[in-house]
């Protein structure tokens, strides 16, 4: 058995940490929120040009070819910097929707433009509140009517796929029948739209019944963006213990912390696994992906729930100010408990798939 | 990232399943058929005699001391196929290789090994630990009995608790004190004893379960040889130290299923159909599913690290944390679903009466073996580094002490 990370992927890790540490200094982001920006356009470009945007992308459109686990390696590390691109909207949702459903021409048009950064796409699926996939945009005879709302990153991007029933269109946003509104966003380095399409030209994805592949597979690079955001949480609330000093030493000396800090550092490791497994998954094991994506979700969520909330708790008034840190975290960790489903649905997946096969692989050993 | 075994492990895999084939089964306690605890000994020690002749006894235990100088992986492999058969094994054999042979294997003479080794692994000798006290438990070197140097003898006076199985052990390892004008931790010494010296008196703890499996242990003016004293005079803490690292390294939990619960949960009617149909219980099942599968995926990442000879420290200690929170949880839960059918079950419903045992045993769980409270400790200070809990008594004389 060797349940770990090969020395590539760590290497992989390791190269994308490093150059978001030097790119993303909070300072960074304290700088887009203030300039009111879509998205960090440089660092894009950079992580383009660099061959990380295509990294599962087959070679044949333009990408490294690389597996669902090596993409995850940059998952984490944007997640741990709270990096301010359009990566899980345009690669792991609009360029995997379509891989996974788009005819030959359409892969040939626009993976290998995806790939390099150069075309941004987003993903439509929810319609206002309530249910995870909307039910009243419609699409008849390439025409695309109805609202999509909120969309992510849908400012920035060239095109859509969006979510119509069952069906995945591909829709260009830049025509007049199309208005994208900015809406004023919680996490503020995540900017949400509304779409409005008015009879918006479109095409169909021609491979039907792929949308529950397509979110257990964005599950899992979420579950790893969750478990890099988290343990930056972790980290930057024991740096801070350790440093801040009350009643004559660390704060980290006290229990109280302490043991909040262990109980964080327990559901990080959890929810790493859980994404190691996931990630195993997607890669090579596709019948275990739904109930693998699904646990690893759900305990992705818990960590990163914890890490924000506790991380900001262990700064005391210090955590509430903008020029902290803690805030990027609290609203970002918000966004991801309910992008692409929350709890509730993936319990609800999680005990439909209930999963034997891990159950059985892990006893049998040997595979 | 793989399941697959290396060559040499699954070599190793496939050696021991043909052995436990051939020998196991006729060591197997039937179905169903619940043995008086003398009976388990005999069956347990006949059990062992038998790995210790195919070579599979002590299995990371040295060669020198007659083990057989395996890996920690061939470790888990074996303990693994070990479990597909319903054997007698039980804590009397387990803590004689998990505790005492370490013990007497880095700190004893080669008088001592020889004495206990061979012994201990054939399960001609059966072993009890004698460390809590009523006053000692998390906080151990905080204990009282004292043993008072006679000549060649030591004679020892005082309270053992927790003690399982000592009333049929054959032997106990023992901390005790035996210098209270010196800080707790360092008046401490290490022995074997006889369980049959005279002035040991054994009784059984009614527990809250209703069964019986721990003992209070009580010493009165027992002699004991100065050559059953393992390590130096002082030296009783660094001994502890190495039986606990083992005892860690040993948990984890295979009771408390979450897959059996949801079924559970799926056969109590509710309404026009089942508990199950119920948000709040999918909801609160599914997290627990999803906590079992990252433990399962977690000690997959601790069995790669032992794999390559690598030691998971306290990161072991996580899988005991999150398994205890989730054995109590997940059973108090069930039993809650059931309604008040689980607190008074009818006859034949066997199912609910388990889920009431794991609830009831969670809470050894939790303390037993690095109680939650010390492992949080543990993680803070071994995996995140935070500082060391302010100790009042580090420096000051055990006899000083309120």
């Amino acid at each position: 058995m060797n349940f770990d990370l090969s020395d590539e992927q760590k290497m992989l890790a390791e190269q994308a940490r490093g150059l978001l540490a030097e790119r993303v200094p909070f300072d960074r982001l304290r700088q887009l929120i203030d300039a009111h920006a879509e998205w960090d356009e440089p660092l894009w470009r950079e992580l383009g040009s660099m061959g990380f945007l295509g990294a599962n992308i087959p070679e044949e459109h333009g990408g490294l070819g690389l597996s669902e686990l090596d993409l995850a390696m940059i998952s984490q590390e944007l997640g741990r910097a709270n990096a301010a691109i359009p990566f899980a909207s345009s690669i792991v949702l609009a360029a995997d929707a379509i891989r996974l459903a788009g005819s030959d021409a359409q892969k040939a048009e626009w993976l290998p433009k995806l790939a390099t950064g150069e075309v941004v796409g987003c993903f439509a699926y929810a319609e206002g509140p309530g249910d995870l996939l909307g039910s009243r945009v419609r699409f008849d005879q390439g025409k695309l009517t109805g609202t999509k709302h909120p969309v992510a990153d849908a400012g920035v991007a060239t095109i859509a796929v969006v979510q119509v029933g069952e069906a995945l269109a591909l829709a260009r946003l830049s025509q007049p029948a199309v208005t994208r509104t900015r809406l004023d966003s919680f996490d503020q380095l995540r900017p949400h739209f509304r779409l409005q399409f008015t009879g918006a030209e479109a095409e169909l994805l021609p491979r039907s019944g792929q949308i529950a592949t397509l979110f257990d597979r964005a599950a899992a690079q979420a579950a790893f963006e969750a478990v890099g955001a988290a343990e930056a949480c972790l980290h930057m609330a024991r740096d801070y213990a350790m440093e801040r000093q009350m009643f004559g030493r660390p704060l980290a000396g006290y229990q109280a912390i302490k043991h909040k800090l262990a109980d964080l550092a327990v559901a990080v490791e959890m929810a790493r696994s859980n994404a190691f497994y996931a990630g195993w998954a997607a890669a090579d094991a596709h019948d275990e992906l739904p109930a693998a994506a699904a646990a690893a979700r759900l305990t992705a969520i818990s960590a990163f729930e914890m890490g924000a909330r506790e991380n900001l708790q262990v700064h005391g008034g210090i955590g509430y100010t903008f020029e902290a840190n803690c805030h990027f975290y609290y609203r970002r960790e918000r966004t991801h408990a309910v992008a692409l489903g929350n709890r509730e649905h993936w319990a609800e997946r999680l005990i439909a798939n209930t999963p034997g096969s891990q159950t059985s692989k892990m006893s049998r050993g040997a595979a | 990232m793989d399941f697959n075994e290396s060559p040499a492990e699954a070599a190793f895999r496939a050696e021991a399943t043909a052995w436990l084939a051939a020998n196991a089964p006729r060591h197997e306690i039937p179905e169903g058929v619940m043995l008086d605890d003398v009976e388990e000994v005999v069956r347990g020690r006949a059990w062992q005699r038998a790995l210790y002749d195919g070579g599979y006894a002590g299995i990371t235990v040295p060669k020198t001391l007659g083990g057989r100088g395996g890996t920690g992986i061939e470790a888990v492999i074996f303990a693994e196929e070990e479990a597909r058969y319903n054997l007698p094994k039980g804590p009397y054999i387990g803590i004689g290789l998990g505790m005492a042979l370490p013990v007497i294997g880095k700190h004893g003479t080669p008088e001592q090994i020889a004495a206990y080794a061979e012994k201990t692994l054939k399960g001609e000798l059966t072993w009890c630990q004698l460390f809590s006290e009523p006053s000692a438990g998390s906080d151990l070197a905080n204990l009282r009995a004292k043993a008072v140097r006679d000549g060649d003898s030591w004679i020892v006076n005082g309270q053992k608790v927790w003690s399982s199985w000592a009333h049929r052990s054959d032997m106990g390892i023992l901390v005790v004190r035996t210098d209270a004008t010196v800080p707790k931790h360092k008046g401490l010494t290490f022995f074997v004893v006889d369980m049959k010296t005279p002035g040991i008196h054994i009784r059984p703890i009614r527990q809250i379960s209703g069964a019986s499996d721990f003992n209070e242990t009580f010493f009165s003016d027992v002699g004991i040889p100065d050559a059953n004293r393992i390590g130096g005079v002082g030296e009783g803490w660094a001994c502890c130290m190495t039986v606990l690292m083992g005892e860690r390294l040993n948990q984890g939990g295979e009771r408390g299923g979450i897959e059996t619960l949801i079924a559970y949960a799926e056969a109590t009617p509710r309404g026009s159909g089942t508990a199950l149909d119920s948000g709040s219980v999918r909801l609160a099942l599914a997290q627990a599913l999803a906590e079992e599968q990252a433990s399962k995926s977690f000690q997959a990442r601790l069995r790669t690290m032992v794999s390559r000879g690598e030691n998971p420290g306290a990161l072991a200690g996580m899988v005991k944390l999150a398994f205890a929170r989730r054995y109590q949880q997940a059973s108090g839960l069930a039993l809650e679903l059931r309604g008040l059918d689980a607190m008074a079950p009818a006859e034949g419903d066997a199912r609910t009466r388990e889920i009431q045992h794991d609830y009831i045993w969670s809470t050894v769980i939790r303390i037993a073996g690095g109680a939650d409270e010390v492992l949080r400790n543990q993680i803070a200070e071994r995996v995140l580094g935070m500082p060391g809990e302010v100790r009042m008594d580090k420096d000051v004389p055990f006899e000083q002490l309120k």
